[in-house]
Formats: structure tokens, sequence, C-alpha cells
């Protein structure tokens, strides 16, 4: 797909019109993954309606942010920027063999309390 | 009353104290929670995209399961609460999902017709707190509890309807029914860092130390929450404050809190 192909695509399976937003930053300013993310929410709406999506596709910003939908809850437009990212994050996944989280990785990481409910929310974002 | 309940699988295994005391509660309150045969894994978390249908099948599945029965479908973890609310709300209002999702399943078209509570919910809207009031024997006086919404019980909350998301109040005026005090705090609804303690334990540590640090500054002698995967990051970097589940107080106070799971 070029980047005007994906660029509708991400729109379509996001549902989200990134017109509709007018800039304020809110929801950067509210998400709780902003230090870790080199592209902010804010700016996954701009350059999404840019068609400027190769640079989001290779930045591990898709894999910082916490499903927390603050940023969905306060933007004052409607907007909903986690949904688009989430629709990014799905084009990098479902190319095969490029899921980011491996089972082979995950025992390192297990500890005795960890709960089930951790893993599999991990797989669902994660991989496909 | 009886109810549709789906427990979900962590209470299954990790988080039992949370699914015990709900039951043991339940029937003190006079609800009879009958758990659908088969049901499978939420998945834990909702894919926003509408052209994901595998990963809500499990969830519809449930949902026709309750819309059969004629009773309302009850869950009581957070996450469960949040893939099953959010897929109900798909089936409602997104048409070419709904089809698509019917005709892989093959029988009857299903439309998002099933009510979904989340247990706050049952005890809030069907059995009123005013009733779970008067069957408190043992109340909790004196304690100042802190109310950890986090984002799934609340998000979003066009879907989730269950309360104000800025400025919820469905736990705080549980607390004060059971007799104790609630601590409001800023925190209260910011993510604890949730998945992503496994990939950047740190970006979680921080979120859930905030949280921690923010209920404390507040006088809070306790933590309650509904979500096993709060209550896991939050444990971590918890020393002296403790973190219990929503339905662990209510066993208390309703007297019904023996030793959970055998
Ligand atoms: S909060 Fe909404 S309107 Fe403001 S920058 Fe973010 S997406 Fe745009
Ligand atoms: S959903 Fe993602 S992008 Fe939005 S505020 Fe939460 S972490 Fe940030």
């Amino acid at each position: 797909m070029n980047n005007a192909q994906l660029r509708d695509e991400v729109i379509r399976i996001s549902g989200v019109n990134p017109s509709k937003c007018m800039g304020c930053g809110k929801c950067s300013a509210t998400c709780p993954a902003y230090d870790e993310m080199e592209f902010h929410p804010h700016q996954f709406v701009s350059m999404i309606k840019n068609g400027d999506l190769a640079p989001l596709l290779k930045s591990d910003s898709l894999f910082r942010c916490l499903s927390c939908f603050a940023c969905v809850e306060r933007c004052p437009r409607g907007v909903e920027p986690a949904k688009l990212i989430e629709a990014v994050r799905l084009q990098v996944i479902r190319e095969k063999g490029a899921n980011h989280l491996k089972p082979e990785s995950v025992p390192a990481m297990v500890d005795e309390d960890l709960p089930g409910q951790l893993l599999v929310t991990a797989f669902r974002k994660y991989a496909k | 009353m009886n109810v549709r309940y789906f427990p979900g699988c962590t209470l299954k295994t990790k988080a039992k104290d949370l699914d015990a005391y709900a039951r043991r509660s339940a029937e003190a309150l006079g609800v009879t929670l009958d758990e659908p045969k088969d049901w499978q894994c939420c998945g834990g978390m909702f894919t926003s995209a509408n052209d994901e249908v595998a990963t809500k099948l499990s969830s519809v599945r449930l949902l026709k399961d309750a819309a059969a029965s004629e009773q309302p479908l009850v869950t009581v973890c957070s996450a469960c609460h949040n893939v099953v609310k959010q897929t109900n709300h798909a089936m409602q209002t997104d048409a070419a999902f709904a089809d698509r999702v019917n005709r892989y399943l093959g029988d009857d078209a299903y439309h998002g017709e099933a009510t979904v509570y989340h247990y706050l919910e049952l005890l809030r809207d069907v059995v009123g707190y005013g009733a779970i009031k008067e069957k408190v024997v043992n109340p909790l006086k004196g304690k100042k509890i802190a109310c950890y919404y986090g984002c799934l019980l609340l998000r979003p909350g066009s879907v989730m309807r269950m309360d104000d998301p800025e400025n919820p109040s469905i736990m705080e005026d549980l607390v004060r029914a059971l007799g104790a005090e609630p601590v409001i705090f800023a925190n209260r609804n910011e993510c604890c860092g949730g998945y992503m303690t496994m990939e950047s334990p740190a970006l979680a540590q921080k979120k859930s130390e905030a949280v921690i640090r923010n209920a404390k500054a507040n006088g809070a002698d306790l933590i309650i929450t509904a979500c096993p995967l709060c209550r896991y990051n939050l444990n971590k970097q918890s020393d002296d404050l403790p973190i219990v589940y929503f339905t662990e107080l209510l066993a208390e106070a309703l007297g019904v809190k023996e030793e959970p799971h055998e």
C-alpha cells in the first residue's frame, strides 16, 4: 500500500476523522506515556491526516500507548486519537512475522503473582 | 433475583479473592450469580478497529447467552466489563460489524439486546445502596478508603455509561454505605501502567507509584480496586498501603468474609 492508501485504511478501520482535530494538544498533555513517546498523540493525528505514515510505522511509540483512553475521553473535539494509534499498530503487527511480543520472551518476564489478564492483554496489543 | 455472571479467566486463577467475595456478598444480598457453561476468555482488551472480528466473538457468544436467558450479564473484573460492554456497543451501533459477526456465527442475528452491568452497577442500580446499608453487620467505621478506578471501569464514558468518567462516585458511595470514609484523590482515574509492565516496566512503575503517593498524601489507609492488573501493578510499588478488591471490603461489612476459595 502507498501512503495515501494506508492513510485511508487507518481512517476506515479506526472510524476516526483526523480532520476534526484543532491541534490543541490536550490529548498529549493528558497522555501517561508522553515522556516515552517519540510521536505524541496529537502528532499521530496530524501526521495521519497529512498521509505522513512512514515514520509512525517505524516508531516504538506504537507500543508505548497504554490504551488508557484518557486522550479519547478528554479531547474537546471527540477525535479519539487512541483509535488511530491502534489502527496504525495493527498495520504493523498484521504483517507476517511482525509480532512485537514473542511467546519465547514471556517466561523471563513472569513472576508468581502476575495475572493471566496481563498476558492475554499484552498479546492482544502486540501480536497477531 | 438471578443474573448471568461472567467471572473471566483471571478470577479463576490469580484473582480468586475478587470472585469468591463477589459470590458470597451476592448471596448475602439475595442475588444468585448463574455462571454460563463453557465461556471463553474476553481477551483482556478491546481492539477498537472495526475490522477486527475474531477477537470479539467470545464476548458476543457470552452476550447472546445472556440475551437468551433474559437475565442481565454481570462482570466484576474491570477488563472483562470493558471488553464486553464495548463489544455490545459495537453490535448495537455498527451495522457492518454486526453483520460480519452474525454471518460468522451463522445463527440468529444479535444486535446488542443484552444488558451488561459491572458488579458495582448491580449493587447501586439493582440491589440499591440503601438496601446494602441495612444489611451491613460490621460497619467499617473510621477506615479511610481510596477508591481506585483506573481506566477500564470508566472509559470510554460514552460506552461504559456507569458514572461520570472524570468525577465518579459509584465506589465512594458504596464505601459510605459500608460505613467507611472515602478518600478522593486526583489519580483515582489515571492509568496504573496496565500491560506496559511487560514492555516498559519503568513506565508502569512510575504510573503506579504516582497513584500510591497521591492516595497516601490524601490520608488513605487502604486502596480498593476492581481490576487484577491494577492490583498487581500497585502492589509492586506499595510497601505499607494495602491494595484490596472492593468485593473483600463488601464481604467484610456484610459479615461473610470467611476463608475464600475452598
Ligand atoms: S485533544 Fe483532540 S483536538 Fe486537541 S490535539 Fe488532541 S486530537 Fe486534536
Ligand atoms: S490511550 Fe494511549 S495515546 Fe491515549 S492517552 Fe492513553 S496512552 Fe496516551
